[in-house]
């Protein structure tokens, strides 16, 4: 049937004629179901999101940078800590992280797209939904305050009486099934659309790690949302679940949050170590050393990730046994963490390094997370932790993970893959100012809160007594903070320049790239690869060029490419459930007027958002997307030589 | 060169940190790194084990990285390609052993200190008992033993095990003194915790909240005053006399019947929904955070500290659940013979 | 088109209609990984329950509340819708459009029997026994255990229902047979996760 639409349409001129209405503008971007501009949605989405939490976080510093400052009032001061924790993870990084791995993964694979499309699309639209929501809250009644952990009691209605806690309990909901459709996606891509000869063990790392990734966000996203459904029924439907005069359990809380929070840190790291794995080789020109004891440190990571969750509930009272069963089982996850170190070092070992802008984020990821992984180690011995927990030494610990640790991963990846997703290469001089702002920013930063911890900072105080030899410490880091936020800047400055600059990449721009991304070009056309790659070992583009080949052996002649239609339902879908999520958060409130009331009240706005999401479901299920095919001579006509 | 400088400028502000480190590792009465009593030695004792580790492994790895940075980056015209070295099982196993290795280094003395830790003298009779309760955002103290309830300041016979058992009236909280142990959660009833502590030196400690509580989270702060076995039986029994001293006044004591002891006691008068106030004028601090000392500069004379407290209460700390004495139909005149009565109600 | 489509593929109509084509392979591994996902949903929300079970705040306990005939009754009923899906799998196998529909048909009407059931009984429960969702944590968590089911099993009769229509107007091809394995994928899913609810909500509140 599909051919037979074809067929119908073959008398429009080729070359630009497709069998398939195409969108342009906005509409485009709306509708697209391309990995390759769902990509870039997820970074310009995820971006935003990352801005505002930088803005967070310098607010956060301001406040902080002398004792008994002014500057912020505490609940103002309390929002901003909560906002920037969640805007941080599950809308700024994962969203960049998501960003990469639709950049990469389809094309490292040798697939011309995920295994769905509409999936990936529908994904995004529902975690932007989802993190404009939860933003919505700082112009609708006030943010959340109760932490991005939003331990219950504190953030239950009888102590955060504003919609705040809503925003965060359905913003995530939505956000959080955008990123749940997302893993699923991948896990299937990877299973399923490996070009010819690509085994598992042929895999690059990286899709190895998205692969993992995407398993864990499978097991553990389900587990918040049900904490977070929780959560928003005791607050909005007035059950009692955290309630502890009706037999409630505030603790249940901590361990339904952390069974997703722990393997939530696998999540965001995970991906960094699969783009450190692909930029050292490439920057070495060496093959990764050991590259199934990566594999399998991966795995274990993931594994192990799941049974260490009570590590950050040792002072709730758990008893000696089960502080002393999750202190080990913690500890061993430093076994497979060295593992991976070592083998990036000694990948370079006998190479020849080149310090390009990826590179060098790399080489800087290596002692930063190195210095994060130590200090979870020290975090794991209970009796110590009893001292750590909730100061600035964990704040220092967990940043030196996730900013030393993934953001310097990301920035090693966009730095690397933006050639690729662009067409255009980042100025590597500007590239070198914004890692050297930022990594010298952001040790400066973090390093000193290890010491503000242990002097006696607890974490989350909106302001400190002058005369604890906490002042000039804190000051450092406020100072630091300013100097990471220099190098951000360079990097937007970066983007700006390069988008001005024509679209001149080559295929292989790095020159020394191993897998397939870097045998089309860049950015790629629509349909990724002209002919599917026939896969002859790991590194699949690096050993063609050692055998004297310039590009892949192809596994299947020239023939027309199928593609999936471009769809407004993904957008609409994720109206449908951002409407009906406003609907269900005031559904108690009286608006002191009828209509309004009326329309809430009565979860008539609510219905509506259902009747929108379940309508353009129906629509999507009773007309089938035969999609549209791009013929061979079209093919020809777009090849960039 | 230019390899060489970039190392030193890693390595800069690392020296910068550890001269700071040096330089002073915070208040004897506040810190971690200056344990005060056998707990904090504890968690001390594995902290400096784990850092010893910990600094080998840096070492290591730095070593490593910057060898490797410098000696095998690609020199200009170098072209060949280098061996692709697939691996090294040897070499795998040797960073799998090693690392395991340490990681039962640590973990054997951790899973003893855990067990360690875990006795809460509960049904130790030589030991004292307090009821701790966590309010936003005060510190509710009560010796079980001596029928005795106080607020924000903790008074301790020096040496003695403290069997504590810790609760929540509100929201969560976490009991932290820094020098003299690690912390531990006040959860509401149902989940309980107990745990135990002793301070071999005469002197008072400064405790905090570390548990985000709500606004005034960074200004839940008590203090624990270690005394000698004489002077703490000596408050303890002046703590006990029934007897409540109210304002001589008697127009000012019948309001601050009326306005204060609706939530606060002082004696046998009144209640202890509020912190109690017997006593009130010996302690250390207003509030938790207005340090009763005016020979420090950021300490005040008591009775300035209660006025600031009195007039204001939200200003001090905010969104705490006091009203605001003049909304409770007080007079600047009268909060301020309150301040005066209340900073005079010393202890004998 | 879409006739022509069906007549071209019932020739050669493959055995296994649901994995004919990449699509229809992707959707049935997709749809696995996803009831992997909720088995994690349903778990944590059974950990919940057992958490919470005897917080029953003054409130009525399960041992006063349930009524066994009936939930014995709505189990059967599910199970034997189970067994109907499985019976309409068989009849896809076979190509055999119109058994699939009448087996397809039997199955929703079980469903909605089931669904009858289980209203009937929370309105019992509120009604004469004052046992709403805020009554207690016993009750927030059993209503949003079993509520949560409930809703999976009306979101099914709708999904099977759709197909039904689906089916009658498109026929049985290589696009419409994935969609109604996987949704027998998720029938029997939601039947398995009622059988933990029947032992651990109902059998243990009656013993426990």
């Amino acid at each position: 049937m599909a051919q037979a639409a074809h067929t119908l349409n073959s008398s429009k001129p080729l070359g630009h004629g497709h069998s398939v209405k195409r969108h342009t503008g906005l509409m485009d971007w709306l509708t697209t179901v391309d990995h390759k501009k769902i990509a870039i949605l997820y970074l310009w989405a995820g971006g935003l999101f990352f801005g505002i939490g930088g803005i967070e976080a310098l607010l956060i510093r301001w406040q902080l940078i002398k004792p008994m400052n002014d500057f912020l009032d505490a609940q103002t001061f309390n929002e901003l800590i909560t906002m920037h924790g969640t805007t941080m993870i599950f809308l700024g990084v994962m969203p960049i992280i998501f960003a990469l791995m639709n950049a990469v993964i389809p094309l490292q694979i040798g697939a011309r797209d995920v295994a769905f499309p509409f999936l990936n699309a529908l994904g995004f639209w529902t975690f932007l939904f989802g993190g404009i929501l939860l933003n919505l809250s700082w112009v609708m009644g006030g943010a959340p305050d109760a932490g991005w952990t939003a331990y219950t009691p504190l953030s239950t209605s009888t102590y955060s009486t504003t919609h705040g806690v809503d925003f965060y309990t359905i913003g995530l909901q939505i956000a959080g099934l955008g990123t749940l459709i997302g893993g699923i996606n991948f896990l299937a891509t990877i299973i399923t659309m490996r070009a010819p000869g690509m085994t598992y063990m042929r895999m690059p790392m990286f899709a190895w790690t998205t692969f993992i990734t995407s398993a864990i966000i499978l097991f553990a996203f389900p587990a918040v949302t049900v904490g977070l459904v929780l959560l928003t029924f005791d607050r909005i439907l007035g059950a009692n679940f955290f309630e502890v005069g009706a037999g409630g359990n505030p603790v249940l809380w901590q361990h339904i949050f952390w069974i997703f929070g722990h393997p939530e840190v696998y999540i965001l790291i995970l991906p960094a170590f699969g783009i450190i794995s692909e930029v050292i080789p490439t920057f070495s020109r060496k093959r990764l050393f050991g590259y199934s004891s990566m594999v399998f440190a991966t795995i274990l990571i993931a594994f192990l990730g799941f049974m260490v969750w009570a590590h950050h509930m040792f002072t709730t009272g758990l008893g000696p046994v089960a502080n002393a069963l999750f202190s080990v089982s913690t500890m061993l996850i430093a076994v497979p963490t060295g593992i991976k170190i070592f083998n990036w070092l000694f990948t370079m070992w006998g190479g020849q390094v080149r310090f390009t802008t990826p590179n060098l984020f790399a080489a800087g990821f290596i002692p930063t997370f190195t210095m994060g992984g130590v200090t979870g180690v020290m975090l794991a011995s209970a009796p110590a932790d009893f001292q750590f927990h909730d100061t600035y030494f964990v704040v220092a610990h967990f940043h030196y993970v996730i900013v030393g640790g993934l953001v310097l991963g990301l920035f090693a990846g966009l730095h690397y893959w933006w050639p690729k997703m662009f067409g255009r290469m980042l100025s590597e001089k500007l590239g070198k100012w914004t890692f050297w702002t930022f990594i010298i920013g952001f040790h400066l930063t973090f390093f000193v809160q290890h010491f503000l911890g242990l002097m006696g900072m607890q974490r989350r105080v909106f302001t400190y007594l002058p005369n604890q030899q906490f002042d000039l410490l804190n000051l450092v880091s406020t100072i630091g903070a300013g100097l990471m936020s220099v190098g951000t800047i360079i990097f937007l400055i970066n983007i700006y320049l390069t988008s001005r600059k024509p679209a001149d990449a080559a295929n292989d721009p790095w020159e020394d790239g191993r897998t397939l991304e870097w045998t089309i070009p860049s950015p790629p056309p629509e349909y990724n690869f002209k002919q599917t790659p026939l896969i002859r070992g790991i590194d699949a583009f690096w050993k063609e060029k050692m055998a004297g080949n310039k590009g892949m052996t192809p596994a299947e002649p020239v023939g027309s490419i199928h593609m999936p239609s471009a769809t407004i339902l993904p957008f609409t879908m994720s109206v449908g459930i951002f409407i009906a999520g406003l609907g269900f958060m005031f559904s108690r409130d009286d608006f002191g007027n009828a209509f309004m009331s009326f329309m809430f009240n009565y979860y008539i706005v609510t219905a509506i958002g259902l009747i929108i999401t379940f309508g353009s479901m129906l629509l999507r299920s009773l007309y089938d997307d035969h999609g549209w095919h791009i013929e061979p001579e079209e093919l020809e006509g777009s090849e960039r030589t | 060169m230019m390899k060489t400088w970039q190392a030193v400028k890693r390595l800069l502000p690392m020296t910068a940190m550890f001269g700071l480190f040096l330089a002073g590792c915070g208040r004897e009465d506040l810190s971690v790194l200056r344990p005060q009593g056998p707990q904090a030695e504890l968690s001390y004792g594995l902290m400096e084990l784990s850092i010893s580790i910990m600094i080998v492994v840096l070492l290591i790895v730095f070593t490593i990285a910057a060898y490797v940075l410098i000696r095998f980056r690609r020199k200009p015209g170098q072209n060949e390609i280098p061996e692709q070295v697939e691996g090294s099982i040897k070499l795998e196993i040797l960073w799998t052993v090693i690392p395991l290795i340490l990681v039962v280094v640590l973990a054997v003395p951790t899973v003893k200190a855990v067990f360690a830790a875990g006795d809460d003298h509960a049904n130790d009779k030589d030991a004292i008992k307090v009821k701790v309760t966590g309010h936003q955002y005060w510190w509710e103290f009560e010796y079980t033993d001596y029928k005795v309830t106080t607020a924000q300041d903790l008074i301790i016979p020096v040496g003695k095990d403290i069997a504590f058992e810790l609760e929540t009236k509100d929201v969560l909280h976490s009991f932290w003194v820094p020098s003299l142990s690690g912390k531990i959660d006040t959860n509401p009833a149902g989940t309980i915790n107990r745990f135990s502590f002793s301070a071999p030196n005469e002197g008072v400690y400064r405790g905090k909240c570390a548990e985000l509580c709500g606004p005034s989270h960074g200004f839940m702060e008590f203090k624990v005053k270690s005394v000698s076995e004489q002077d703490f039986q000596k408050w303890i029994d002046s703590m006990k006399a029934p007897v409540a001293v109210l304002p001589e006044d008697p127009a000012l004591a019948e309001k601050f019947k009326a306005a204060c002891l609706t939530c606060h006691a002082v004696g046998d008068q009144g209640i202890n929904n509020a912190p109690n106030l017997t006593g009130i004028g010996s302690r250390e601090s207003i509030a938790g955070i207005l340090l009763n000392d005016d020979t420090r500069e950021d300490g005040a004379p008591i009775e300035e500290n209660l006025k600031t407290w009195l007039h204001d209460p939200q200003s001090v700390k905010p969104g705490n659940l006091m009203p605001n004495p003049k909304d409770l139909g007080l007079s600047d005149a009268e909060i301020d013979g309150i301040a005066e009565y209340l900073a005079n109600y010393k202890l004998d | 088109m879409t006739t022509a489509h069906a007549e071209a593929s019932k020739e050669e109509f493959p055995h296994e209609p649901e994995k004919a084509t990449l699509e229809g392979r992707n959707k049935v591994l997709a749809f696995w990984l996803f009831l992997g996902g909720e088995a994690v949903l349903f778990g944590t929300l059974f950990a919940t329950f057992l958490a919470l079970r005897n917080q029953t705040n003054e409130g009525p306990s399960a041992n006063e509340l349930f009524h066994l005939p009936l939930v014995a009754a709505a189990t059967f009923i599910l199970l034997v819708s189970s067994l109907t899906s499985v019976f309409a799998i068989q009849a896809m196998h076979r190509n055999r459009p119109a058994v699939l529909r009448n087996w397809l048909l039997v199955t929703v009407v079980l469903g909605l029997g089931f669904l009858i059931l289980e209203i009937y009984e929370f309105t019992q429960y509120v009604r004469h026994e004052d046992f709403g969702m805020t009554t207690s944590a016993f009750s927030s968590a059993f209503y949003t255990l079993v509520g949560f089911h409930g809703a999976h099993v009306a979101f099914g009769i709708a999904w099977i229902s759709i197909l039904i229509g689906q089916l009658m107007r498109k026929g049985l091809t290589v696009v419409t047979a994935p969609k109604v394995y996987v949704s027998a994928m998720y029938w029997h899913f939601i039947d398995v996760v009622w059988v933990f609810i029947f032992t651990v909500v109902y059998l243990l509140g009656k013993v426990g």
